[in-house]
Formats: structure tokens, sequence, C-alpha cells
């Protein structure tokens, strides 16, 4: 039982940490970049969102924690953490007053201190971000008072106003397209976010919604119906889904459906890498190797410029190039064989960098083209039907994701896939238990390999040329990120994961800049927070939180350190 | 004795030995040719050397961050390299600041000495704030984990300096009185390139002295030998590891500045390929071993200056120096499979490679 003092300093402290990241978030001018961004119009932006939130959090944390559950206290406590935040902010404004920070800081511009002040002059500014972050301090602690199931219907609701005013520009560009039915819709939107009458509705609708499906319990309702209805739900989804997912790039035109292609072919990799390092547990770095492997031979073999060679079609050259790209994690997966953990981490990311450095030198530039790369592939023909534009390569990427979605669920309760899970675990035991190390790693580096060149493939083929720029090291951490959010072994969290760190970037420009910035924060709070990852693995899950179960095997004893003062 | 050497060689150690030698070969084959050739002068050879020896420097003092940690918590700090960037990239307006006074020109000594000063406390800082948020909550994790944390922590700190201070270069101003170079028999040296290498040895002294010597020194090596029982012993093996973190930060902000003196240009992803190539000395004198890492880096630094002309040109290869890159990666994959307890590393046992 930690002493009320100490729960104090706790508490400020929070408060601190809570200015910190809100004020990092400005600084490092992903405020600035959603400053003009209302999610409801004339009411909030995305940039105050993004100051505020670390506050809510802070105190949302603070409160949680609070030695007793008297309201008075609670509100206390949280008013204090938050105002703590926002004093943070108004020292860093009065700062900037009398230093010129932006000589250093390109970020700490003139409109970072009008978002900071709300606009208004110096003193008034810094009342009202102390009142509005002690009010948000005040909102996490009132938030904590309500029961569970008005608690959950409402942050449900203010996520949902959150993402519609976000991406308000995609919506009505999507919804113009429909015809009358717009009109139902596009009335809730601003020139910029939701209005407000807008926000409050869908505010209404969805909290409602979400109270009432709360109160309703699931598993009773699934239990009642009869296995017939439950297949038939089942394969209502199923067809449901399948409808949607080929009448998307009808639905949503050329320039989506280019963004589309992106995602599928990172979900085609992400599927691949999953095996090598999900299934087996081998770290791969330099994932994007084969990738560029499977891109440069297609692009090679189908040119017509003149350092090509063969002038094949792309039906010829995808085998050859995916029998190149396999070969490849096979010579790439024999001498690291012995490695494991960290050393196969940092050989296979210099692979990938051996691979890239090697492409961009002169010294291959006849046979490779340099750091101008390979232009004019030729796109795939069915017949005289050539798949030239986004949205039929959509339905060509579309089959290779089915492929490698279809090997990989087959592969996961094998033989092989137990063997692989089986070497991720205790590679000794693995090994003692009969299963041949060298066979079944290579296994996993080829199959990696398979779906990464054919990833690369696809690449070339849409893109129509290949650089050495396109195949830095970043691609295979956008892929591992991917996996990890969505959950390493697990195959419905490839899609979660590249939905959201590849789809949402594309789809909101304002992200761009920030992206790697936050796939760095999203595997570390990931690890730290929720290392299962978003749609997890059950068995991955168990694994990782044996210790809640119950007395589970111990870990190895050399990783295994005590800290009897935590 | 013969026959059990034959029944334990698989196909794969034949492949292995067969690419190795397959690259030994190609550099000893290159180096002759290139030699036959004479292209360059006994001159340019040491010329290269030289540098060689000065980057080895700035490598052994990166390479004492990765060597460190690693082995206390027996994992890869992912995000040194990015600790190493801090350091330089924040130092450089304080250099510009110091610059423009005409402080530089007037004490370049002293200036220096702020420099280094302010970049080892950056980097110190952000490997303690490292270690406190990223790596602390995870010391029981299962292998993977702080592997993935480290890697999602250098991208967020490489990105967060690029929000901070922009994504553009930003140029050393130049420290006049280390420009000159001086003449021995003909061979011009360099001042900068001294100065490199002499703090480079002498800030390898202090830590070598300081781990071998001092009494934290010795609980850093109790804790590196066996956690639990050095915690039996009175040690308090959390400060000891935010200590190493924070001499790791301190001598790869230290080596920042004296790589500035070498390349006088800093920007975001400077530490990238410094890091690379540190920790692969680090690996190729053996992990876990100071003076190993020292050797590894000179090693490296001469491999990477004077290798490329040396392997590569007799081949016929055009612009060798292009894949100087390669050859610190090659090296490490080298050494990785046929050594990898390095030039004097100690045995590593298989749980910990």
């Amino acid at each position: 039982m930690k002493s009320k003092s100490s729960y104090w300093v706790k508490t400020l402290q929070n408060g601190l940490v809570g200015g910190g990241i809100s004020l990092l978030m400005g600084l490092v001018g992903m405020a600035l970049a959603f400053d003009k961004t209302y999610v409801i119009s004339g009411v909030i932006t995305m940039g105050q969102i993004f100051i505020l939130s670390p506050f809510l959090f802070e105190a949302y944390l603070s409160v949680r924690h609070a030695p007793s559950k008297d309201p008075r206290m609670l509100f206390l406590v949280g008013g204090l953490s938050g105002l703590v935040g926002g004093a943070v902010l108004a020292a860093f404004v009065l700062i900037g007053e009398v230093v010129n920070l932006r000589a250093v800081l390109v970020n700490a511009s003139p409109n970072l201190f009008a978002l900071l002040t709300f606009h208004l002059p110096l003193v008034p500014g810094i009342l009202v971000l102390l009142v509005v972050s002690l009010v948000t301090g005040l909102i996490a602690a009132g938030v904590i008072l309500l029961p569970e199931r008005i608690r959950g219907a409402l942050s449900q609701a203010v996520m949902v106003v959150v993402i519609l005013g976000l991406f308000r520009d995609l919506i009505v560009t999507v919804i113009v397209k429909w015809g009358f039915v717009q009109y139902a819709f596009l009335w809730l939107f601003a020139g910029s976010g939701l209005k407000i009458i807008g926000a409050l509705i869908i505010f209404g609708v969805i909290g409602g919604l979400a109270y009432w499906s709360k109160g309703r319990d699931r598993k009773a309702i699934a239990l009642k119906r009869s296995p017939r209805q439950q297949r038939v739900t089942r394969w209502g989804t199923l067809g449901a889904l399948a409808v949607i997912t080929l009448l998307l790039p009808v639905i949503l035109g050329s320039y989506f459906s280019e963004i589309l292609d992106n995602v599928g072919i990172y979900i085609l990799m992400g599927l691949g890498l999953n095996i090598v390092v999900g299934f087996a547990g081998l770290l791969d770095l330099g994932y994007v190797a084969f990738y560029a492997i499977g891109a440069y031979t297609l692009g090679i073999l189908t040119t017509s410029e003149a350092v090509g060679l063969l002038h094949l079609s792309f039906w010829l050259a995808t085998p050859l190039a995916l029998v190149i790209a396999v070969a490849a994690g096979v010579i790439l997966g024999l001498p690291i064989l012995k490695m494991r953990g960290d050393y196969l981490a940092i050989v296979t990311l210099g692979f990938g960098e051996i691979i890239r450095i090697v492409v961009l030198s002169d010294w291959l530039k006849p046979l490779l083209g340099g750091s101008e790369g390979i232009q004019l592939i030729g796109k795939p023909a069915i017949g005289s039907f050539v798949l030239a534009n986004q949205q039929q390569l959509y339905y060509l990427i579309l089959v290779g994701i089915l492929i490698a979605g279809f090997i990989s669920i087959r592969l996961k309760d094998s033989h092989l896939g137990r063997s692989w899970m089986a070497l991720r675990e205790d590679e000794d035991v693995a090994e003692a238990m009969g299963i041949n190390k060298v066979t079944t790693k290579l296994l996993a580096f080829a199959m990696g390999a398979l779906f990464s060149g054919l990833g690369g493939a696809l690449f070339a083929t849409k893109i129509g040329s290949v650089y050495p720029q396109s195949f830095s090291f970043i691609v295979s951490i956008n892929i591992l990120s991917l996996i990890i959010i969505g959950g390493m072994g697990s195959i419905p969290g490839v899609f979660v994961g590249g939905l959201a760190l590849v789809g949402l970037p594309l789809l909101l420009s304002q992200f761009a800049d920030f992206r790697y910035l936050i796939y760095g924060a999203v595997l570390v709070i990931m690890m730290l927070m929720k290392p299962e990852g978003l749609a997890p693995e059950a068995r991955r899950r168990l694994e990782l939180h044996e210790d809640e179960a119950g007395p589970g095997p111990q870990e190895e004893p050399q990783t295994v350190v005590k800290n009897p003062g935590r | 004795m013969l026959r059990t050497w034959r029944q334990r060689l698989t196909i794969t150690d034949i492949f292995i030995w067969v690419i190795g030698l397959t690259i030994a070969g190609v550099a000893i084959l290159g180096t002759i040719s290139t030699l036959q050739q004479g292209q360059y002068s006994a001159r340019v050879w040491l010329d290269l050397s030289i540098k060689g020896l000065a980057l080895g420097g700035v490598y052994a003092l990166i390479a004492m961050g990765y060597t460190m940690v690693y082995g206390i918590l027996k994992m890869i700090n992912f995000a040194h390299s990015e600790v190493f960037m801090s350091g330089p990239f924040t130092t450089v307006f304080v250099a510009q600041g110091l610059a423009k006074s005409g402080f530089l020109d007037r004490q370049p000594v002293i200036g220096l000495a702020i420099i280094l000063l302010v970049s080892a406390g950056v980097s110190t800082l952000i490997a303690i704030l490292l270690e406190r948020i990223a790596y602390r909550p995870l010391r029981n994790a299962p292998r993977l984990v702080p592997l993935i944390t480290a890697i999602g922590a250098s991208f967020f700190l490489l990105y967060v300096f690029r929000g901070l201070y922009g994504s553009g270069s930003f140029g050393y101003p130049a420290i006049h009185a280390l420009q000159q170079s001086w003449t021995f028999a003909g061979i011009q040296i360099y001042k900068a390139q001294v100065a490199v290498i002499v703090g480079a040895v002498v800030m390898m002294l202090i830590l070598f002295g300081m781990v071998q010597w001092t009494k934290i020194g010795k609980a850093m090596r109790a804790v590196s030998e066996d956690k639990e029982v050095a915690e039996l012993m009175g040690i308090n093996v959390d400060r000891i590891i935010v200590f190493t973190f924070g001499v790791g930060g301190a001598s790869a902000g230290a080596a920042g500045v004296l790589y500035i003196l070498l390349f006088p240009v800093v920007n975001f992803y400077m530490g990238f390929f410094p890091g690379i190539k540190a920790f692969t000395a680090a690996v190729l004198g053996g992990i876990g071993n100071v003076p190993g890492a020292f050797l590894g880096a000179i090693i490296l630094g001469l491999l990477e200056s004077v290798g490329p002309n040396l392997f590569l040109t007799g081949l016929g290869v055009p612009s060798p120096s292009q894949l100087k890159d390669a050859i610190a990666f090659i090296v490490l994959v080298l050494i990785l499979i046929f050594r990898p307890t390095g030039i004097l590393g100690e045995r590593i046992s298989r749980g910990k490679a």
C-alpha cells in the first residue's frame, strides 16, 4: 500500500508527463499539421485534440489509482493532474514569448503559440489554456464516476464523432457519388469537420446504440440460435464481405483504388512476414530484400527498355521472379540458421542493406539501371485485355492475397506450422522432439520470400518502374509494424494492421509526415501494453499472459531478472 | 577423429564455407590485381589508413554503448544509433551560436569542450530516458519483445528529432585551429584527424579504466556476470543499468563530436550507418568486451576506408567507395558465421547468441 504523499507526487508526475507529451506533439509539428482540420466545425480542431488528449489520459491514470473513491477527492486529483499539464504548456508559451525558440525548434512558430493560446492575446490565452486543461482533468474524473455501461457508450460515441469529423473530406468525396442518398448524410458535414448539430446527432445515435447493445448479452443470444441459423449468419456475413470486397474499386473510384492496391501489397507481404516472424519467431529485418528481388527480376524480364533481358510477359516473368526470390530466401537462410534473436535481426537487416547498396551502385548499373532504376515495365494482360489501371490491378492483388491467405491458414495448423511454433518457443526442445531445424527454418524463410517476391512483382507492374529508393529499410519496418499491431502470428491481424498502418496515412495526407513517428510509438506502446496485438492469436495471448493465468513454464533463467524494488 | 568430423559436416556447413572462401578469394584476388596495377601510390594508401584509423576511433566510442549494454542486459540496443545522433544534432545549434559570437575562433579548446559536454549530455539524457520508458518495464519479457521495442524506439527518436529540428542538414562551423595540416616527410596529416584519434584513444582509456578499476566498474562487471548474485552482494542492479546506459550515451555523444570533426554535416538520419558499423565493430571484437570493441572498431575503420579501393579496384568495379557500407555488413555476416565470439570475445553460450 502506497502512502498518500507518494500518491500526490505520482499525480504531479502524471500531470507533468501529460504536459510533456502534449508539448512534444506540438514541437514535432503534429498539432500544427491538424490545426486547420476541424472535427466539429468552429468548435474543436484535431490539433487541439492532440494537445488535450494527453491531459485526459494522464488525469484518467491519476484518478484510476486514487486512494479513495470519494468524488471530491477524484475531482481534485483529476483537476490537479490536468492543471499541471496545462502549466507545462503555459510555461512553454511564456518562454517562447521571451526567447526565439524557432531558431532551433522549427515548429515553435507563432502558429503553434496561437494554437496553444486559442488565438487569444498572451494573458487571457494562457488563462484559457489553464482553465481548459483543468476542465479536461475534471472530465477524466467525471468519466470514472459514471457507471461502466454509460462510460463505454460515451467513449464509443466520442470516438465515432472524432473519426467521422477527421475523415470528413474522404466521406464527402465518396458519398457525393451515391446519387440522392447523399442528401441524407451530406448535411451533417460542414466545410471542415462535422456541423455542431451533426456531431450532436451522431453522438446521440451512436451513444444510444452502444448503450443498448451493451445491455444485451451477446453470448446468450448466440447460444439461443440453432446451428443452422449460425451457419446461415456466418455464410451471410462472409458473402456480404466478399461482395463488398469485389465492388470496392467500383464504388470508390481510381484514387482510392490506388490506396487499396498499396494496402493490398503490404497485406500480401505482411502475410509472408507473419510466417517468418509470427509463426517461426525469426525476426527478419531484411524482408525488403526479397521485395526488391521480386520487383527487379520482374522489371528486368518484362521491361521494353534496353536493359531488359528476355522481354517476357508478366505471367511468365512472375514465376521466375518468385523462384529467384525463394532461392534468395534459402541462400540467406542457410548462414543464419544457427543465429537467434538479436543477431538474426541485424544480419537480415544487413542483407537488405547490401542488396540496396549493390543495386544503387555504379557497378551493376548496366544491368539494374543504378539510381535511375528500370522503367517501362510490362503490365499483365489476359488475351488482349491489359490490366492497366489501378482498379483492374486491384483484382490481381486480391487474387494474390487470397492465395497467400489460403496458404497461411492451411499452413498454420499443419505439421509444418506446428513445427514452426515449436521452434519459436524453444529450439532445443523442438530439436529433441525430432523437428528438423534446417528444413523447417529454411521453409519459413522460403515462404516469407515467396510472398514478399510476389508483392515486389505486383508492385513493379503496378508502378511500371522500379527504383532502388523504393526498397529502403523502412519498408521492412513498415511490414513489421503492421504484423505487430495486428498481433504476431495472427492472420486477421495482418489485415487489421495493414488497413490501420498503411491505409490511414495514405488516406489522411496530414499524417504522412508523422507516419514513421507513429509507427515507432506504436511498436513501443504495443510492446509495453498489449504485446499480443489488436487481433491476437489465441495461443500467443496465452503465452504472453501466462503469469496472470497461473503457474506456467519458466523463462530461460538468464533472461529472468528479479526486481524486488518494484 | 576424422570420421566424427565427417559425420558432423552437413550440407549447410559446406555451403557456408563455400560462401566464406569465395568472399575471401575475391578479396585476395582483388588485392593482388589492384597492387599489380599500381593505380594508387603508397601515399594514397597511407592517407586512407589514417582516415580509417580516425573513423575507427569514432566507431569504437559508439560501440562502447552497444557492448556495455549487451554485457549487462544481453540485448542489442537498436536505438543506440539515435542516441548517437541526438548529441551532435542538438549541439549544432550551440556550435553555430559559438561560431557566430567568435568564441570558437578565440578559444577553440574551450569551445570544443563546451560542444563535447553538451553533446554527451544530450545523448546521456536520451539514453537514460530510453532505458526508463522503453526497456525497464520489459526486462522479464520474452526475447523478441524488447528487441521490437528497441526498433520502435529507434524509429520514434529518429522522427522526433526530425520533427524538432527539421529534415534538413545543418553544417557545423569550421574550426580554424583544426583545419591546418602537418607535413612529415612529404606526408600530409590533418590536425582534425589527429585530434579525433587522440580524443578517441583518451576517452577509451578513461572508459576502460573506469570499468576495470573503479568500484562502479566492478559492480558493472558483477551485474553482467550474474544479476541475481550481484543483487545478493548488495549491488543496486537498477542503478547499475541506468549508469551503463548513461555511460554508453555519453560516449556516443562524445563520438558524435569527433564524427563531426571528420564529416561536419548533421541530419536526423546520420546515426544509421555509424550505428550499424559500431555494432559490427563490437561484434567483431567480441561483444561485451571493452578492449575488443576498440580493436574491432579500428579493424573495421581500416577495412572500410582502405577496403573498397584495395579489394575492388583491381576487379574493375567502377567507383568502389560506393560499396563501402556493404563491406561493413559483409564483415558482420562473416564474423557472425565463422567466429560469433569475435576476436577477443569470451565464449558466448548458445543461449546468448
